[in-house]
C-alpha cells in the first residue's frame, strides 16, 4: 500500500512537472486512487488517465467563491431533523443498553450539552489482550460499578442487637474477580462499628441503640440499605459494564470516565471512546473533540436512515470548535457572541442586548447577514459579495 | 450621481443624555391628555400636532410635511422626580456596589484600574465580547460589609474603598429596581448624586463607556415621548377613537408626574411625596417593560396586558424578527396548489386571476413598443395586459378607461415603465413553508392556466414536500431584470435536482410515475405500432423517421450500431424499447432494480437493469432508475449530462409514465390484499404456536427460572424476550401472507394477460417504490401486530393492567397490546383501543418534533450563517476569523459531487476501459 502511495505521488509529480496541471489532491483522495490502483489493477498509462480525469472532475466539483456554505450546511442538517423519531431511547447495536438517538441525541449534539442524557463508552484492548476473555472479564469487573449487594449469599437485620448482619458469597465475589482485602477495607472505611469474621460481617448502628428506641428500627434499615449499596469496586461515573465479544472482546459502559480508562493497562488508546464529547475535548484536546461531534453527529443521522454529507457536520464541528473550546449553538455559544449587536438582538434577549450596546457604545459593522437584512442592503454572500465598477477610461 | 447606491457603514450604539433629550424634543408634554372634545388635539398633550401627524390631510407643524411624509418628531416629558430605568437596574445596582459610598471612585487599585482598562480596550479593538473582563471587574470590585462597623472597631482593609479608607456597607438589589445600602433604601435622586460622582475613566472600567454614555444617565430625568407615528391611534367603525397602549401608558406616567409635581409643590408630607413617586417609578418601569420579573403587569381596561416598548422588539412577533429580518412583500401571490403532469418541472401554472393582479416592469424600447401598446390595449382586465404605467417623469398612471389609455398611448416613448401582466415564460419565486431548505424555494417559468389554483409537475413535490391535501404555496414576482437573471441562472428547478445535502437527485419520480414505468416496462409488455407511435406522440418525443419499410428508432451516426433500433412496419414495439428513446445515446448502465428485493421476480432478469449505448436491455423502471432520493438513471443524466438534460428526462418521462399506465391502467382495492384461506390458516397456527411461546416465557419468569441478561433486570429481560418473539410473530405472519401477495406471474405456468390484468396492483405499487410498502399490506392482510408507547409494550392504564378485562399483572400478549387481528378482518375493541394509544402517541411526537427540530434548525442557521468561501477557498465568518482552511478538507461542493465523493473512481476507469477499448478497435 505504502509504495503504491508514493507510486501514485510520483506520478502526479511527474504530470504536474511534464504538462503543468498542477494538481494538488487533499491525502485521502491519493489513499483512494492507491485503493483502486490495487482493486482495479491498473496500467500505468491507465493511472495516469484516472489521474487526470480525477482533476478534471475535482477542478469541476470545486466549492465557488462566496457561496454560502454555513447557511447550506444548517439547512442540510436541520432539514432532516423533522423527518426523525422522537424516541429517546433506542438500541444501538448492543441490546442491554439505552442511548439517546435521534432528534434528541442531534440537539444534544449542538448544544454541546455537558451532561449528556447517556453517556457510554466502548472500550478496546490492546492486540494482546484482545482475545483474552480472562483480563478482559477482570477489568471490566474493575470498570464497573458493584455493590455489597452483588455479592452477598445472605443478608439479614438482627433487631434483638440492632446489628446488620451480611454473609458473603465467595463464589460470586471470584466470579467478578474482586479482591477480597479491598472489600473489607472498603467496609471497614465507609462504617465505624464492623467486625468482619471471614464471610460474615456483622455491622451495628453508630448510634447508641437505646438512646431513642422511637426511631432506632428505621437506622437500622437506612444502615441496611448504606450496607447493601456501598460500593466495593468501579471506576467513578461508571455504572454498568457489558461484555461483548464480535471479533473480539470489547467492553461497553453505562456512564464515562474517558482519563481514567486510557490510564488502565492493556486498553487499546486509539480506538476506545466515549460519546461525551466534552470529556473527550478536555482528555484528548480540541482536534479530538472535533472529530467526536462529527462522528457522533453522522453515526446519530445515519442510524436514522438519513443521508448528510461529512462537509455539513464538518463544518457545524469547525465552528463549534475553532475558538478552542467547545463551544454550543445558541445564545449561549456561538450566536450569544457575535460582534454585532443587531445580529444578537435579531436572535434572541432582544432587549438585553440592545441595552448593553447602548451603554458600552458598540458599534454594529454590518458585516454580517442578518444585519444588511435589517437596514435593507444586499447582503454580503453570494452574488452579494462582489460588485462591478465601470471604468469610465475604456469607453 | 444617478445610480449611487448610498452604503450604510455602521451603526453606533449609545445613550442619550437629559440634554440630548430635551435638544431633540420638539414640544414638552404635560397635559395627561390626548384630545379635546370637538377631536381636536390638545396643546402639550400627547397627540400635540407638533410631534407629527398621521392623517394625510393634514401638515405637521413641525416639519412641514404632510401626513406619510413626515416621520414623526420627539417630545418629552419632565420627571418631578428622577425614575431609575428598568433595563438598567442590575448594572446600577453593579456600578454602585463597585464603587466607594464616600468618594465615588471605583474599588480597585489603580493598578487594576489600568489593567482592565487595558483589557477592555483591546477586547474593544478587537470586536470581541466584552462580558467576561466586565464580569470580573465587578467580582474583584465588589467590596462588602454585612454590617457598619463601630467607631472605634478595627475593619478588615479589605472592605475598605483603596482610594480614600472609607468601609464599604453591602448594596444589594431588589428586583427590579430597589437598591439597598444596608437597611437603608436609597432613592433614584441618591443613585443619581453617587452615579454623577464616578469619573469618566472609573466608569469605563465599570463598563460605561465616557464617549457615548454617563452612569446618571441611567437614571431617567427626563423622558422621550415617541412621535404618533409610533403610536397612531385607531378610529374604530363606530366613531370611537381606540388610543395605542404606548399612548394610555404615557398618559398614566403624565398623570402621576402632574401629581407628584402638585404634592410637592404643596409641601404635601414625606410618605405621600414618596408613594407617588414609587408609583411614577412602576409606570416609567412598566412603560419600557410589563414583562419585567417582579412587576405586576399593567393591563389594559379589559384586563389584557399592556403591549409596550419592550414587547414590540422581542420575541417572534417583535420589530426584529417580524419586521426586519422579515418583511411583507408586494408582486406575491399565494393558492392553493394541485397537480399537473403536463407541465414540465420547472414551470408553474398561474390562475389567470394571479396574472392579471402581479405585475413585471418593463421599459419600454424602440424593439418592444408595439407590444406594450398591445398591452395597454387590453388594459388590466384581460389578460396579457397592463395595470399601470410610469412616465419618464416618475409618475405612475392607472391603466383603466378608454380615456388614460387613448392618452398613454398618445404619450407613450421610449423610457417608459410599463407594469404588465405575468405572462407565459416569466420567471418567478416558487415557495412552500416551512422553508427547510434551498429547494423550498425555486424559480419556475410561469404558465397561465384557467382555474384558481397553482399547478405544479409531481416531479418537484418531494424538494417543497407539498402534496395536494390542501398545501397552499407563496408566488413572488421578479422586479428587476438583476434579480431575474440571478434567480436563472441559480434558482430554476433544473438547477436543484441535486441536493446540496447528500449530492444525489432530490427531484424525481413519485408515485404513479414510478409504477407506471413498471407497467409500461416490464417484461412482456407489446404495442402495436399504432399504439407505440400514439405514444411516442403523446410523450411530445422525436416522432421515429420511416426509412425503407423500417421505423428508426435510434440512429446517431456519432454511436455504435449497437445503439440503432430499428422496427419493421407492423412489428410488435416493446415498452423497454419506447423507453430507450428517453436515454442518451450513449448511457452505459447497470444496477439491481427496486423490485431485486423480491423474493421472486419472474423473469428474473427484470430485477438486473442493464442499459447500453442508450437501450434499456433488460430490467424494468421502478424507484431506483429515476425515483426521488434513488433515482440511479436520473442520477447519471444530471451529472454527466447536466440539469437541462435531467429537466428532459423527468418531463418526457412524466409523459411516458403516464402513457404507460394508461395502456395498462391501475387499479387497487381491498381484494387485492385477499389471501387463500389456507394462508389464513397458517397464519392462525403460526401466531398461536408464537402466543405459546410467549405464555412459556411468563411462566418461566413467574415460576423463576428465567435468566437475566447480563445488566439487565429480570423484567426488563422478560419484556425484551416477549418483544423479540411477537416481533418474530408479525414478521412471520407478514411474510406467509407476502408469499400470496405477488406482482402477478411468477413462474412461465402462471397465466394472465400481460397488457390488461395485472394480478395485483398494490403489490406492484409496494414493490416497485410508488407508494406504500409491504409491511402496509402485510399489516392489511395478515395481522397488525405489537403496538408500542415510549418504544415498549404497553403499560399505562389501570393499576397493574392496561384494562379492566384483563387479570392484574397478567404479561400475556394480548393485555400489552398485541394485535393479532390484521386491519382487513377488524380489530376487536381491546385491540382497537390500543392502536388508538400507539397511534396517539404518534401524533404527539409528530408535533413536539417539528417545533425542536425547528428551533434547532433556527439556531443552527444563526449561527453559520455569515460563513462564506472567499477567493482563497478560505471559509471564514463576517469578521474574517478562519473556520475552515478549505472547505470540507477538499474544497468539493456536495451539491456538485457524486455523492460525496468528487468524482466516482469506479466509473472514472471503466469509462477509460471503454475508451481505449474503443480505440484498440
Amino acid at each position: 500500500m505504502e509504495d503504491i502511495i508514493i507510486k501514485v505521488k510520483d506520478t502526479i509529480a511527474q504530470l504536474n512537472e511534464e504538462e503543468k496541471l498542477d494538481i494538488d489532491f487533499p491525502d485521502s483522495y491519493i489513499e483512494d486512487l492507491a485503493k483502486a490502483y490495487i482493486k482495479n489493477d491498473l496500467t500505468d498509462d491507465e493511472l495516469t488517465e484516472l489521474i487526470r480525469k480525477l482533476k478534471q472532475a475535482y477542478d469541476r466539483a470545486h466549492v465557488e467563491a462566496g457561496e454560502a456554505v454555513g447557511t447550506v450546511a444548517a439547512q442540510s442538517v436541520g432539514e432532516p431533523g423533522t423527518q426523525m423519531t422522537m424516541r429517546t431511547f433506542h438500541y444501538a447495536g448492543v441490546t442491554e443498553l439505552n442511548v439517546t438517538l435521534g432528534l434528541p441525541r442531534l440537539i444534544e449534539i449542538v448544544d454541546a450539552r455537558k451532561e449528556i442524557a447517556t453517556p457510554t463508552m466502548d472500550i478496546y484492548f490492546d492486540e494482546e489482550r484482545r482475545n483474552d476473555e480472562e483480563f478482559v472479564r477482570t477489568l471490566a469487573n474493575q470498570i464497573g460499578k458493584s455493590t455489597i449487594n452483588d455479592i452477598l449469599s445472605d443478608f439479614n437485620l438482627n433487631y434483638g442487637t440492632m446489628e446488620v448482619e451480611a454473609v458473603l458469597d465467595n463464589k460470586k465475589i471470584e466470579e467478578k474477580r474482586l479482591d477480597r482485602e479491598k472489600i473489607n477495607a472498603a467496609i471497614e472505611k465507609a462504617f465505624k462499628k464492623v467486625d468482619i469474621n471471614g464471610d460474615e460481617i456483622v455491622i451495628s448502628s453508630s448510634k447508641d441503640s437505646k438512646s431513642d428506641s422511637k426511631f432506632v428500627i428505621r437506622e437500622l434499615r437506612l444502615l441496611a440499605d448504606k450496607v447493601r449499596d456501598l460500593q466495593i469496586s468501579g471506576i467513578k461515573g461508571i455504572g454498568k459494564v457489558i461484555i461483548r465479544r464480535d471479533d473480539e472482546w470489547i467492553i461497553h459502559t453505562e456512564g464515562s470516565n474517558l482519563k481514567e480508562i486510557l490510564d488502565m493497562e492493556g486498553i487499546d488508546h486509539v480506538r476506545t471512546t466515549t460519546n461525551n464529547i466534552h470529556e473527550i475535548g478536555e482528555v484528548l484536546g480540541i482536534e479530538a473533540a472535533r472529530q467526536s461531534i462529527i462522528n457522533e453527529a453522522q453515526n446519530t443521522l445515519s442510524e436514522q436512515g438519513l443521508s448528510v454529507d461529512v462537509r455539513h457536520i464538518m463544518l457545524v464541528a469547525d465552528i463549534m470548535t475553532s475558538e478552542g473550546v467547545v463551544k454550543s449553538i445558541g445564545r449561549h455559544g456561538i450566536s450569544g457572541e457575535k460582534s454585532s449587536v443587531l445580529a444578537r438582538a435579531a436572535f434572541e434577549e432582544t432587549g438585553k442586548h440592545l441595552l448593553r450596546a447602548s451603554i458600552r457604545g458598540e458599534v454594529d459593522d454590518l458585516t454580517g447577514i442578518i444585519e444588511n437584512i435589517i437596514i435593507g442592503q444586499p447582503i454580503p454572500l453570494g452574488t452579494g459579495s462582489v460588485g462591478v465598477k465601470m471604468d469610465y477610461k475604456n469607453e | 450621481m444617478k445610480g449611487f447606491i448610498k452604503k450604510i457603514e455602521q451603526i453606533n450604539f449609545g445613550l442619550m443624555s437629559p440634554e440630548d433629550i430635551r435638544a431633540m424634543s420638539v414640544v414638552t408634554v404635560e397635559t395627561p391628555d390626548t384630545y379635546e372634545d370637538d377631536g381636536f388635539p390638545i396643546e402639550k398633550g400627547l397627540m400635540d400636532p407638533r410631534l407629527g401627524v398621521i392623517d394625510p390631510s393634514l401638515v405637521c407643524r413641525t416639519c412641514g410635511f404632510r401626513g406619510g411624509d413626515c416621520q414623526g418628531h420627539f417630545g418629552s416629558i419632565e420627571l418631578a422626580r428622577p425614575v431609575i430605568h428598568i433595563g438598567f437596574g442590575d448594572v446600577i445596582h453593579k456600578i454602585l456596589r463597585s464603587t466607594c459610598n464616600e468618594c465615588g471612585r471605583v474599588l480597585l487599585s489603580q493598578d487594576q484600574i489600568d489593567d482592565f482598562t487595558q483589557q477592555i480596550r483591546e477586547a474593544m479593538d478587537n470586536k470581541e465580547s466584552l462580558n467576561a473582563i466586565l464580569k470580573e471587574v465587578y467580582r474583584v470590585a465588589k467590596r462588602e460589609l454585612k454590617t457598619l462597623p463601630e467607631d472605634d472597631e478595627e475593619i478588615d482593609p479589605k472592605h475598605c474603598c483603596p482610594h480614600c479608607g472609607a468601609p464599604q456597607e453591602a448594596i444589594s438589589l431588589d428586583k427590579p429596581v430597589t437598591i439597598r445600602q444596608g437597611d437603608y433604601k436609597l432613592t433614584a435622586s441618591e443613585v443619581r448624586e453617587r452615579l454623577e460622582r464616578i469619573s469618566d475613566e472609573d466608569s469605563f472600567v465599570l463598563g460605561v463607556n465616557p464617549e457615548v454614555a454617563r452612569p446618571e444617565w441611567l437614571v431617567l430625568t427626563v423622558l422621550p415621548v415617541p412621535p404618533v407615528t409610533v403610536r397612531p391611534s385607531i378610529t374604530l367603525d363606530t366613531g370611537e377613537r381606540s388610543e395605542d397602549d404606548l399612548t394610555h401608558k404615557l398618559v398614566d406616567i403624565l398623570r402621576i408626574n402632574q401629581r407628584l409635581l402638585e404634592n410637592m409643590e404643596a409641601g404635601a408630607p414625606q410618605l405621600i411625596v414618596e408613594d407617588l413617586w414609587e408609583l411614577l417609578q412602576y409606570h416609567v418601569t412598566t412603560y419600557f417593560d410589563n414583562e419585567a420579573s417582579g412587576v405586576p403587569p399593567a393591563r389594559h381596561r379589559s384586563g389584557r396586558p399592556l403591549k409596550t416598548l419592550t414587547q414590540r422588539l422581542k420575541g417572534k412577533e417583535g420589530r426584529f424578527r417580524s419586521n426586519l429580518s422579515g418583511k411583507r412583500v408586494n408582486f406575491s401571490a399565494r393558492t392553493v396548489i394541485s397537480p399537473d403532469p403536463n407541465i414540465s418541472i420547472n414551470e408553474v401554472g398561474v390562475p389567470e386571476m394571479i396574472a392579471k393582479e402581479v405585475t413585471v416592469p418593463v421599459y419600454v424600447n424602440e424593439w418592444n413598443i408595439e407590444e406594450m401598446k398591445q398591452y395597454i390595449k387590453n388594459g388590466p382586465e384581460q389578460h396579457p395586459g397592463a395595470n399601470y404605467v410610469i412616465r419618464t417623469d416618475g409618475r405612475k398612471i392607472r391603466v383603466r378607461g378608454d380615456e388614460t389609455k387613448e392618452l398613454i398611448l398618445e404619450q407613450l416613448e421610449p423610457g417608459f415603465i410599463i407594469e404588465r401582466h405575468l405572462k407565459d415564460g416569466d420567471m418567478v419565486l416558487f415557495n412552500r413553508q416551512p422553508s427547510l431548505h434551498r429547494m423550498s424555494m425555486m424559480a419556475h417559468e410561469v404558465r397561465v392556466l384557467p382555474y384558481k389554483t397553482f399547478r405544479l409537475n409531481l416531479c418537484v413535490c418531494p424538494p417543497y414536500n407539498a402534496d395536494f391535501d390542501g398545501d397552499e404555496m407563496n408566488m413572488h414576482v421578479f422586479q428587476t431584470d438583476e434579480s431575474r437573471a440571478e434567480a436563472k441562472s441559480l434558482m430554476r428547478v433544473q438547477e436543484h435536482i441535486l441536493s446540496p445535502r447528500f449530492g444525489g437527485p432530490i427531484i424525481g419520480a413519485i408515485h404513479d410515475h414510478i409504477s407506471g414505468a413498471y407497467l409500461l416496462t416490464r417484461d412482456g409488455v407489446e404495442f402495436t405500432e399504432e399504439q407505440a407511435l400514439q405514444i411516442i406522440r403523446k410523450s411530445h418525443l422525436k416522432l421515429p423517421e420511416l426509412k425503407a419499410g423500417q421505423w428508426v428508432l435510434k440512429q446517431d451516426p456519432d454511436f455504435d450500431e449497437d445503439s440503432y433500433i430499428f422496427k419493421e412496419k407492423g412489428e410488435m414495439w416493446t415498452g423497454k424499447e419506447l423507453f430507450s428513446l428517453l436515454l442518451p445515446n450513449d448511457l452505459n448502465l447497470s444496477y439491481s432494480a427496486e423490485i431485486s428485493k423480491c423474493p421472486v421476480v419472474y423473469p428474473e432478469e427484470d430485477a438486473t437493469v442493464v442499459i447500453k449505448n442508450g437501450i434499456l436491455v433488460q430490467g424494468v423502471i421502478d424507484e431506483s432508475a429515476y425515483g426521488s432520493f434513488s433515482g440511479k438513471i436520473l442520477d447519471k443524466i444530471v451529472k454527466e449530462y447536466g440539469p437541462g438534460r435531467a429537466k428532459e428526462f423527468l418531463d418526457r418521462s412524466t409523459d411516458l409514465a403516464i402513457c404507460g399506465i394508461m395502456k395498462t391502467g391501475i387499479t387497487t382495492s381491498l381484494n387485492d390484499e385477499e389471501i387463500p384461506e389456507e394462508a389464513q390458516d397458517r397464519i392462525n397456527e403460526h401466531l398461536d404456536k408464537k402466543m405459546a411461546e410467549v405464555d412459556k416465557l411468563v411462566e418461566s419468569y413467574e415460576e423463576g427460572y428465567l435468566q437475566a441478561l447480563p445488566g439487565r433486570s429480570l423484567e426488563e429481560t422478560l419484556e425484551m424476550k416477549i418483544m423479540q418473539v411477537l416481533g418474530e410473530a408479525r414478521d412471520m405472519s407478514g411474510s406467509i401472507a407476502e408469499n400470496y401477495l405477488t406482482m402477478g406471474k411468477q413462474y412461465p405456468e402462471d397465466s394472465y394477460d400481460h397488457v390488461m390484468a395485472v394480478e395485483n396492483h398494490s403489490v406492484v405499487m409496494a414493490r416497485t417504490g410508488a407508494r406504500a410498502s409491504m409491511l402496509n399490506l402485510t399489516q392489511i392482510t395478515a395481522c397488525v401486530g405489537q403496538q408500542a408507547v415510549r418504544g415498549g409494550r404497553i403499560e399505562r392504564g389501570y393499576l397493574n393492567r392496561t384494562l379492566p378485562h384483563f387479570k392484574k399483572g397478567e404479561l400475556g400478549a394480548k393485555a400489552k397490546g398485541f394485535v393479532h387481528s390484521s386491519y382487513k378482518s377488524g380489530l376487536d375493541p381491546i385491540e382497537f383501543f390500543f392502536h388508538a394509544m400507539g397511534g396517539r402517541e404518534g401524533l404527539v411526537d409528530t408535533a413536539i418534533r417539528t417545533a425542536q427540530s425547528g428551533y434547532m434548525q433556527r439556531r443552527l442557521v444563526n449561527a453559520l450563517q455569515d460563513l462564506q468561501v472567499k477567493s482563497s477557498g478560505l471559509v471564514t465568518d463576517n469578521q474574517g476569523n478562519v473556520i475552515q482552511t478549505m472547505f470540507g478538507e477538499d474544497g468539493v461542493d456536495p451539491a456538485k459531487s457524486d455523492f460525496g465523493k468528487a468524482a466516482n473512481l469506479d466509473k472514472l476507469i471503466s469509462e477509460i476501459r471503454m475508451e481505449s477499448g474503443m480505440e484498440g478497435k
